[in-house]
């Protein structure tokens, strides 16, 4: 039912890392494991809690509905549900939510005899997840420099958040954040149109080959990295561009919490201009 | 445990260099003896060249450098000529489009004359540049998917320098040209339309920006992992699928439910990334022209109550 036509040799037991065979089954397409089973755990309860918080909130309007962390002066401490509660269970849920995911992937990379570099991908993912609720938060002594849950919420923090640094654009780690990218976005489109336009290819020609992708981008620009090399340089860039995004939060506030703009002085300062 | 993931090509094999597939109905032939890199052999193909430059492509490559020219030297100009000013104020340095005062005219050289020749030049040089693309395509019998996706990302090169301007009635309202002062352009813009934040299409194109991010992690690392049975050799794998695809399916169908074929992941990839440009060139022609306050518009259509969220405020459930 579920199941595609060559799956079932591949579903075969082992490769988990924690339970044993007690988890080892599948739910319809779904995997489960150790950790779905905490995944699922996490979910459900961090859903709940987004759905009650909500609940108690002013409104049901999507974009409105906002469920803050606490307020500042409640520092690092556990806070009432209603006053940030709410948001200090769920970011926990969220994170706990997320790891499972990861080692599930763990074990499905295991069980499928493949690399693990989803799973390693992923973790630069929860990283800048954490780097924005967890670290940054401890860091600065308080909950309170969480972003909140909710559709505008979330973008008004942003937007506040990056001008406490008077224009966060000047942030060095946010220019190379913002240009990885931007690479990122232009080489998955380079690659995706070059694996199309070779299986896709002009009317009545045959399907192309790896030597005709090769040939189109010497052709084109002089060099063509080749199909693993591709792979390799998307993975490169689209992790740099989470891990850059959580070290541009992570230096702001902690440590530099002065205008970014002014930050640049230390160039025209430089011994070497006079 | 401890397993190669095939981060780097540990061993290079190097054998005479590959030509390239033969052209059809080209006016002119591949430029250059191609050489072999053993860092770039590392990451990826260590062959570099042969390189097929046309006439499109020389007078692409000669706009180019014309344009650079251009920004560079009135750069030069603003710091009195001085090599050193002009590295302390690198950043700093800029030229900007004509004063709102000359609308759509052409302006004198040193009040954003010289903007409106170098962006002449630039766009001349990327229209060449996607010709070029489409014709390499041609040349070798392939579709043309790379030249559509570039001109998703020329949609919002003109968008900014051009048609919004137009739209506007005023080349002031482009993009100077300078490190500090295009980001300072954009800081402007999204706080003289009351915060861009509140624009759909601005989070639209963020999202398809971050998704694309995500996707092409997911991607290559999907076949990476899988690249010890042959996973990256993606066209053999599309045309006929082996265990290398049977089994990046299976784990992210085992994973999230559900999984794409060895082509339709890159039809995801492709309509993630080019609708990147596209939704943003959308949501910035709309700025100024159709929508002036995107905060008030926000307000109006019930995205905001009017008391934006601030972290310096309690904030307790009613």
């Amino acid at each position: 039912m579920a199941m595609l036509s060559f799956e079932r040799k591949y579903r075969v037991r082992g490769g988990t890392l924690l339970g044993g065979d007690l988890f080892d089954f599948w739910v319809g397409p779904f995997y489960v494991g150790f950790f779905g089973v905490t995944g699922m755990f996490f979910t459900l309860i961090g859903i709940a809690m987004i759905a009650y918080a909500a609940s108690q909130g002013a409104t049901w309007n999507l974009f409105q509905i906002n469920i803050a962390p606490p307020d500042l002066k409640y520092g690092l401490s556990l806070a009432p549900l209603r006053e940030g509660g709410f948001w200090q269970m769920i970011t926990f849920c969220a994170f706990g939510a997320f790891a499972s995911w990861g080692l599930r992937e763990v074990e499905i990379c295991r069980k499928l005899g493949m690399g693990l570099h989803v799973p390693i991908a992923f973790s630069v993912a929860i990283l800048a997840f954490v780097t924005l609720n967890i670290f940054r938060p401890i860091l600065m002594g308080a909950w309170g420099n969480g972003f909140p849950y909710g559709f505008m919420s979330h973008l008004e923090w942003v937007s506040n958040t990056g001008y406490r640094y008077a224009n966060f654009h000047y942030n060095p780690a946010h220019m190379i954040a913002v240009s990885f990218f931007f690479v990122t976005c232009f080489a998955l489109a380079l690659h995706g149109s070059l694996i199309l336009s070779a299986t896709n290819p002009q009317k009545g020609e045959p399907v192309k080959t790896a030597e005709h992708e090769n040939a189109y981008f010497r052709d084109f620009i002089g060099y063509s990295i080749g199909t693993l090399g591709i792979h390799r340089l998307g993975l490169f860039v689209a992790l740099s561009a989470a891990f850059w995004g959580a070290i541009c939060i992570i230096i702001s506030g902690p440590v530099f919490a002065g205008s970014w703009p002014d930050w640049w002085n230390w160039w025209l300062e430089l011994p070497i201009w006079s | 445990m401890y397993e190669y993931q095939n981060i780097f090509t540990r061993v290079q094999v190097h054998g005479p260099a590959d030509m390239g597939v033969p052209l059809r109905h080209t006016n002119f032939t591949r430029q250059g003896t191609p050489f072999f890199s053993r860092l770039l052999g590392k990451l990826g193909d260590a062959q570099v060249g042969p390189f097929y430059i046309g006439f499109l492509g020389l007078a692409s490559i000669m706009c180019f450098f014309v344009a650079i020219e251009i920004i560079g030297l009135n750069m030069l100009a603003s710091v009195n000529w001085s090599p050193i000013q002009f590295m302390k104020r690198f950043f700093w340095l800029t030229l900007d489009p004509p004063a709102a005062k000359y609308g759509l005219a052409l302006a004198p050289l040193n009040e954003g004359g010289w903007w409106q020749i170098a962006g002449f030049f630039l766009t001349a040089s990327v229209l060449m540049w996607w010709v070029r693309t489409y014709r390499r395509a041609r040349a070798l019998g392939m579709g043309t998917h790379v030249s559509y996706a570039f001109a998703a990302a020329i949609w919002l090169f003109l968008v900014l320098g051009f048609l919004r301007p137009l739209l506007m009635g005023n080349f002031s309202e482009a993009v100077p040209f300078g490190i500090f002062s295009h980001l300072e352009w954009t800081n402007n813009f999204s706080v003289s339309h009351g915060n861009l934040f509140y624009n759909p299409f601005h989070m639209i194109s963020i999202a398809f920006l971050y998704g694309s991010a995500l996707l092409f992690a997911m991607h290559a690392a999907t076949i990476l992992s899988v690249s010890r049975y042959g996973g990256e050799r993606e066209i053999e794998q599309i045309v006929d699928r082996g265990t290398a695809s049977e089994r990046a399916a299976l784990f992210w169908r085992w994973t999230m439910g559900f999984n794409a074929t060895m082509e339709s992941i890159h039809r995801w990839a492709w309509w993630f990334a080019v609708l990147c440009p596209i939704a943003g060139g959308i949501g910035i022609l709309l700025t100024g022209t159709v929508v002036d306050d995107w905060y008030s518009w926000g307000i109006k259509h019930g995205l905001s109550n009017g008391s934006p969220y601030d972290m310096t405020a309690p904030s307790t459930l009613p």
